[in-house]
């Protein structure tokens, strides 16, 4: 698949990193005991510690520590035994201690990779640099009062790990599938719980244009971007303007941008020239972080199956496509689901295809339409199991099938309980549908004639009458089988 | 009545010839009649009131039940205002007890006041306090002393007996310098040994609480209270805290004592060489084995020391924004302007100097060439001490170059200032734990004091090679 973007004198190549930041899933804060609830009243969450009142010392909280490790395990990626925190010096009125702890130069996860899979079936590794835990910030209020700016350091404190791509990316939309499998093997390891309009997952984009081939160049970093759509919006953005100051014979200058998501132009924040000087040094109020391999094999034992291992099992055991595979495990509940009905009953194994198809269509829509999460379908997996079996086995027809689909969607009872009370169930005794078949003869002779004087494709007419006929139930193949007797005997 | 000592008190206390409501009233006109040596930032009589109706329902057998005693105010306090003699935390109120103070309040003791100090304990004379210089209690009218510093109040409180006890901290020997100057026993223990959970931070990986008392085996029952393991602050050791006052033991035989060469610097007073070479002489006597060794590395430790303190303090000190708490200027157009104003208003000169100097060594460019070097002159200098304790028990030096000097003398040369922490930095840089006793006077009358190291929790010995050497002047 080519990305390259065609210019006025040439192809121009994006090349593409991304910082993405993901709030730890934890109760509580990365340094304190304060609860991480999300949307509680302003400065209910924080201790002393967050606060940065005289004398108080950070210390870790083992567990957030343990969800970076297994986050790292999940990216494939090296956990460094010893890893320091540091602080990264800067003001601001959401940062109370005047400095940020995070991690620097001793990262607790090294190099690691992730797999993108695309539409093709093709697939490509984006390499990771590197995986840090850091405090987040409080939040700045600038809207509550014309003159004042009100903190609320509910998020101070709260840990992230900022995961580090290296420059592979070479589109928006790898961009985007980066993104999504990232958050994907979070919510498998749950790690984070990847809810971006919370701002659980956000993502910095460093950007920059070359002509393929040659060395990278000057890039611009979009600071803040927390959904997928303006990831990619921004990064289109950017990609033009890139583009048309080089083409115009401009430079770019390696600036940090906003995004502002009404106008969806990218804006310049600070210049390379206006960098902060964080003065980085190591914290001495923490030691550094030791982890034993001990306690990476216990943490690997926890490690439940991930997207690409379940993509392979889709592939390998199931038949699936690759893309089939990597679009049912991208969100583990839809994969979860589908393992369910798989698991329901022996036969539906050799049917997954057709699962698949019921879950991303038909289930799907209903879901879309009623804004419900796959977790809480009124359409239980086991149900829907049992349905898929009905029209296997030919009790009712696909098309019946959907009529059920919807009332077990509306009611949550079992498809047989349907069936039955509606009488869907396929008519597959030939003399009823014989009965059915003369009298829809009977009633368009003058259509018998014609198709008898050669007009095949009336077969589809008698057909449809026959269907209606019988409210849609009686079994397809059969009927075909009589109509064509009964006509053939005609002439 | 003269109170000698923490044991005595005690047992006045427990035959009911003192309540310890006569205890504080006590102690109050004393405070009351040393007003002049501006040795508390905070006395509030009613706050003294106030705890006397608590401590009295207390049980008898409380170590130190009714024995006042003296804060440092850069420990933070429930029930008494803590500004770090800082004009930038004026009026702060914390809603919480420091590690170090909730044991002594546990064991009943009376908190007196707040004592001054250098502003956040950067400084050697107690001078640079927003709350004005505490004269040292043993000047005379007309030319008055420092009591040193960072911990002058509390090294002074004790001189003038206005408490028994006093809890400091020493960064770079703000414990020991002032208990030298002042003529009472001032211990600094291993770093990590007490928590430094509520203490307003100066340099982290250096910052020690201790205490000041008016003979050593005081100093050893208020060392025992304070220490002990902190799971809120991570460099606290978790170690077993030995009975120190009950395993007293004055005899010095077959242990090794080590003279280091490279505390003989230019500049010592003769009166201070002198003393030490009585000391010597005395452990001598009382069956220690002298051993003359040397610390290599020992000249580099000022110059460490004042990267590594002042840069944890540019970070430790970003906190005081004033946003959430303390002073915050007035008239600001914008936060960065808020910002300039509150910190240009609300640090003293020195603060301010220490910030722009570790603002400095961390810079880009910068860092590596100071703070990364120094912390690598600082595990040399560590190296030196642990290879000494190898064969050595204890290290002998002086306290400081000078008895107590003028207020005024060295307002206005920094350097000079900092030339006094000279004998202490050192242990402070290896974490090691030090104390200082006053072994005899100067022609003028000023106390000396001398130094004693040891390696890593082994205050014992410590404790045992003073309560020895303090015999000599009973």
């Amino acid at each position: 698949m080519s990305n390259l973007i065609k210019g006025k004198k040439h192809d121009w190549e994006t090349v593409i990193g991304l910082e993405i930041h993901a709030q730890v899933k934890s109760n509580s804060k990365l340094f304190s005991n304060s609860s991480t609830a999300f949307g509680s009243k302003p400065n209910s969450q924080v201790s002393l510690v967050d606060a940065a009142m005289p004398g108080m010392l950070p210390v870790i909280n083992r567990y957030c520590i343990e969800q970076a490790v297994k986050t790292g395990i999940g990216l494939k990626a090296k956990i460094n035994n010893y890893s320091v925190f540091d602080r990264k010096n800067y003001f601001y009125a959401d940062l109370p201690q005047g400095y940020q702890i995070s991690q620097y130069k001793h990262p607790i996860v090294g190099e690691g990779k992730v797999i993108i899979d695309f539409k093709d079936g093709s697939s490509k590794d984006i390499r990771i640099v590197r995986l840090h835990l850091e405090q987040d910030a409080g939040k700045s209020l600038h809207d509550q009062n014309p003159t004042k700016t009100y903190v609320d350091l509910n998020r101070s404190g709260v840990a992230l790990m900022e995961i580090v791509s290296e420059p592979d990316i070479r589109s928006a939309d790898e961009a985007g599938l980066y993104i999504s499998k990232i958050r994907s093997i979070l919510m498998y390891l749950d790690t984070c719980d990847g809810n971006m309009q919370e701002g659980s997952l956000r993502a910095d984009v460093n950007i920059s244009v070359r002509k393929p081939g040659d060395e990278y160049g000057t890039r611009c970093e979009i600071k803040n971007l927390n959904s997928i759509k303006f990831i990619k919006q921004a990064i289109n953005y950017e990609v033009k303007r890139q583009i048309e100051v080089l083409e115009d014979g401009g430079v770019i200058e390696q600036n940090t941008l906003l995004f502002n998501t009404s106008t969806g132009k990218t804006r310049p924040m600070r210049s390379k020239e206006e960098a902060h000087d964080y003065r980085y040094f190591p914290d001495p109020d923490l030691l550094p972080l030791e982890i034993d391999l001990e306690d990476i094999n216990k943490l690997k034992k926890t490690i439940p199956e991930l997207p690409d291992d379940r993509k392979k099992r889709y592939v390998d055991d199931y038949n699936l496509s690759n893309y089939d595979a990597s679009v049912l495990t991208a969100d583990k509940s839809v994969s979860d689901y589908f393992d369910t009905v798989i698991k329901s009953d022996k036969k539906l194994k050799e049917s997954s295809k057709i699962v698949v198809n019921w879950i991303t269509s038909e289930l799907f829509s209903l879901l879309n339409e009623k804004n419900i999460e796959i977790n809480n379908s009124p359409i239980t997996p086991e149900n829907l199991g049992r349905l898929i079996k009905f029209i296997k086995e030919d009790i009712i027809s696909g098309k019946i099938a959907k009529e059920v689909l919807l009332e077990m969607f509306n009611t949550k009872l079992n498809p047989q309980k349907i069936i039955e009370q509606k009488g869907l169930k396929q008519v597959t005794d030939t003399s009823e549908i014989e009965i059915i078949v003369d009298e829809v003869l009977k009633e368009n002779q003058k259509m018998v004639d014609q198709y008898l004087s050669g007009k095949d494709k009336l077969l589809g007419f008698f057909v449809g009458q026959s269907m209606k006929k019988s409210k849609g139930k009686a079994n397809p193949k059969i009927l075909n089988q009589i109509l064509k007797i009964k006509l053939s005997k005609k002439k | 009545m003269d109170f000698k000592s923490i044991s005595q008190l005690k047992s006045l206390l427990n035959e009911n010839k003192i309540s310890v409501k006569e205890i504080a009233e006590t102690y109050i006109k004393r405070i009351k009649e040393k007003k002049e040596l501006n040795i508390f930032i905070y006395f509030n009589d009613d706050k003294i009131h106030e705890q006397v109706k608590e401590i009295e329902r207390l049980p008898n057998d409380l170590t130190l039940k009714g024995i006042p005693i003296a804060v440092k105010d850069l420990f933070c306090t429930k029930n008494m205002p803590t500004t770090a003699g800082s004009k930038i935390l004026n009026n702060f109120e914390p809603s919480y007890e420091s590690f170090v103070t909730q044991k002594l309040v546990d064991q009943g003791s009376i908190f007196v006041g707040k004592t001054n100090l250098d502003e956040f304990a950067m400084g050697s004379a107690t001078n640079t306090s927003y709350f004005g210089n505490t004269i040292n209690p043993l000047s005379k009218n007309d030319n008055p002393l420092t009591s040193g510093g960072s911990s002058g109040g509390s090294a002074a409180a004790v001189a003038a007996d206005l408490c028994l006890g006093a809890t400091g901290t020493d960064t770079g020997g703000s414990i020991r310098q002032p208990a030298s100057f002042c003529g009472v026993v001032g211990i600094k223990p291993t770093y990590g040994l007490c928590s430094r959970w509520g203490i307003a931070a100066f340099a982290s990986s250096l910052d020690q609480a201790g205490v000041f008392s008016k003979n050593v085996t005081d100093a050893s029952i208020l060392l025992e209270e304070i220490a002990g393991h902190d799971q809120r602050d991570s460099t606290s050791s978790n170690v077993q805290i030995p009975s120190y006052s009950k395993n007293l033991n004055p005899s010095l035989d077959g242990k090794v004592v080590g003279i280091p060469k490279e505390y003989t610097v230019e500049g010592t007073s003769d009166e201070i060489n002198g003393v030490w070479e009585d000391a010597i002489k005395s452990l001598e006597k009382k069956g220690a084995k002298i051993k003359h060794i040397s610390l290599p590395h020992t000249k580099y430790a000022l110059p460490t020391y004042y990267i590594i303190a002042p840069a944890e303090a540019s970070s430790n000190l970003a906190r005081y924004d004033g946003v959430k708490y303390g002073f915050r200027a007035t008239d600001s157009k914008s936060l960065d302007d808020m910002y300039e104003l509150t910190r240009s208003e609300g640090f003293g000169k020195e603060v301010k100097r220490r910030i722009l100097i570790g603002t400095y060594v961390l810079s880009a460019g910068y860092y590596d060439a100071y703070y990364l070097k120094a912390q690598k002159v600082r595990k040399l200098i560590a190296n030196d001490f642990l290879e000494v304790f190898s064969d050595c028990d204890l290290i002998l030096t002086p306290t400081a170059p000078s008895a107590a000097f003028l207020l005024n003398e060295k307002q206005d040369d920094p350097i000079k200032m900092y030339l006094n922490d000279v004998f202490t930095v050192p242990a402070s840089l290896a974490g090691i734990p030090g104390i200082s006793i006053p072994y005899g006077k100067d022609k003028q009358g000023l106390p000396l004091g001398i130094q004693l190291l040891s390696k890593h929790y082994n205050e014992q010995e410590i404790f045992n090679a003073a309560f020895a050497l303090e015999k000599d002047y009973e």
